[in-house]
């Protein structure tokens, strides 16, 4: 691992060994995962006092990539949020970085959470979408206000200003998913989501330590994606400023020149 | 805040309303383009539903606050784009104008063109889609509220946008989501006054009042930060 | 097994998703490394 060829393409890189470990980690989680949910969890089914075999059978598998992906697009949002604050309050890089790569990595797992759901959905509600249900349409707001919030941080401008419109952005496209939730609520007082199925006791203990599993494995998965995406955004900026001061250097080599001639 | 303080606020706000509006007045895009842009819209819905008289009283109040949202746009990037031309942004901004100020008036130029859009509409229709109102207070308190959040959300997203190459498109972006409360507050009051179902009115009308609050508080502090960067 | 289809396009999908995301990222970071010298790099590690 020592030899210079190595050394350049480990250089080379937003890597390092933390990222390496959590990297490993996650696929070697991954690999277990897959055994846990489709070899050792059984079949969600219940018996009515009918008689009647209902339940979600095997596509209750689905949960264990949909339930994590939920929870860290909600992670990245509210990371987000929590960043775009302390953008505003001490105004550094470092946050508004943080901020952008929680934000993208948050609609990633926003839209694999709509994808993952819609699947589940079909087998599961004869669906492949409820706007009755709460939780959905507010996710797919959420995740309609992130991109909006991308897109606004595609548009090329200075990087304070940026960084401030942004963190607005943020803060209301936040606050906002409060009042669609509520709206959204009231608008069909219905649901068909799985309520409060962990307290109620209805879900299998199979079941509930694999989505446990799963959700560790998306956080360590998470921690990997948000590490090199924030390098990248950092080397981003180092790049706009070195081609700055490269131009600059430029120039004054030309009115050098110039000068000469005259 | 001393009460000269807030006299000036609202004396202010009340002249940058009235700078716009007058500009409005004076150029007649409103009256000129989207006013018969909402209009038009209007009959393509009518074309859409297959000129289906029961389907267009049934879903009158989704369409028509959707027209709303749609013209209100046009509306919002309207106000913006005048105070870009000739720096005159920069000269409300040199004025010593409280941003407070600034975010109040044009909000509530916003607003009112807004419910004159709604009146516009609302003829449109009871004449077009043979609409029967039945509640009317409902009615007017709702177009009020609903014109009041739209344009407080409006007035904080344009000056967001404003100044930016791509506003016509990065605008409806961003603020389509986020007046979705506002879409679906206000059709279920218009469905409960025009009696299509029994939805309760008045409470949604809270919801409707509360967005604008939100939105009004939230944009008058972070109007200022917004506005220098321009 | 009940949904198979269902199981593979969820799981597909999800694993693939990420997959793209994470190469993307990678690349990214890859071809950016080259263009800003060394010491502006702050958490990289000379190799291990």
């Amino acid at each position: 691992m020592s030899s210079p060829a190595n050394r350049a393409a480990v250089l080379d890189s937003t890597s390092s060994r933390a990222t390496r470990v959590l990297g490993w980690l996650t696929l070697a989680g991954f690999a277990v995962l897959v055994a846990l949910a489709f070899a050792w969890v059984p079949e969600d089914t219940r018996i009515t006092e009918q008689g009647d075999v209902v339940g979600q059978f095997d596509a209750v598998r689905l949960m264990f990539v949909h339930v994590p992906s939920a929870i860290l697009a909600y992670t990245g949002f509210g990371l987000t949020f929590l960043a775009s604050v302390a953008y505003l309050r001490w105004r550094t890089d470092w946050w508004d970085i943080m901020a952008h790569s929680s934000a993208e990595i948050g609609v990633v797992f926003g839209v694999l959470t709509l994808v993952t759901g819609s699947i589940w959905g079909r087998p599961t509600w004869q669906t492949w979408w409820e706007w009755g249900d709460v939780r959905l349409v507010t996710t797919l707001v959420m995740v309609l206000v992130f991109i909006g919030y991308l897109a606004v941080r595609r548009i090329p401008a200075d990087s304070a200003v940026q960084a401030r419109r942004s963190a607005v952005i943020a803060l209301v496209g936040t606050a906002n998913i409060v009042i669609v939730n509520r709206s959204v609520d009231w608008w069909e007082n219905r649901t068909l989501h799985q309520q409060s199925t962990l307290i109620a006791r209805k879900i299998r203990d199979e079941t509930l330590f694999t989505l446990s599993f799963a959700l560790a494995v998306g956080m360590v998965l998470f921690a990997w994606l948000l590490l090199h995406r924030f390098r990248t955004a950092y080397l981003e900026r180092q790049v706009e400023e070195l081609e700055v001061q490269e131009a600059l250097v430029q120039r004054r080599a030309e009115a050098s020149l110039g000068g000469d001639r005259a | 805040m001393p009460p000269a303080m807030g006299a000036a606020l609202v004396r202010d706000a009340w002249l940058v309303a009235g700078k716009d509006l007058r500009i409005e007045m004076r150029s007649r895009v409103g009256l000129n383009q989207i006013a018969p842009f909402a209009v038009t819209v209007l009959v393509l819905f009518a074309f859409a539903l297959d000129t289906n008289q029961e389907a267009l009283r049934t879903y009158a109040p989704g369409l028509f606050w959707v027209t709303v949202l749609l013209a209100s746009l046009l509306a919002i990037g309207r106000s913006f784009a005048v105070d870009l031309a000739d720096g005159a942004a920069d000269r409300l901004l040199l004025s010593g104008i409280d941003p407070i100020a600034v975010f109040g008036g044009k909000a509530l130029a916003i607003a009112v063109q807004l419910v004159v859009l709604e009146v516009l509409l609302g003829a449109g229709v009871v004449l077009l889609f043979d609409v029967t109102v039945y509640r009317y207070g409902l009615l007017v308190c709702a177009g009020l509220a609903a014109a009041a959040g739209v344009a407080t959300a409006g007035t904080l997203y344009g000056a967001l946008v404003a100044g930016l190459g791509v506003r016509e498109t990065l605008l409806p972006v961003l603020l389509l989501p986020v007046v979705a409360p506002v879409l679906v507050g206000a059709t279920r009051a218009f469905q409960d006054a025009f009696g299509v179902a029994g939805a309760e009115g008045w409470a949604w009308l809270g919801l409707l009042a509360g967005f604008a609050a939100i939105y009004g508080v939230f944009g008058a502090l972070s109007y200022g930060a917004l506005l220098e960067e321009a | 097994m009940t949904h198979v289809g269902y199981l593979i396009a969820g799981w597909g999908i999800s694993v693939a998703a990420v997959l793209a995301y994470a190469g993307w990222v990678l690349v990214r970071g890859r071809s950016l490394s080259r263009r800003v010298p060394e010491n502006r790099r702050r958490w990289m590690m000379p190799g291990d």
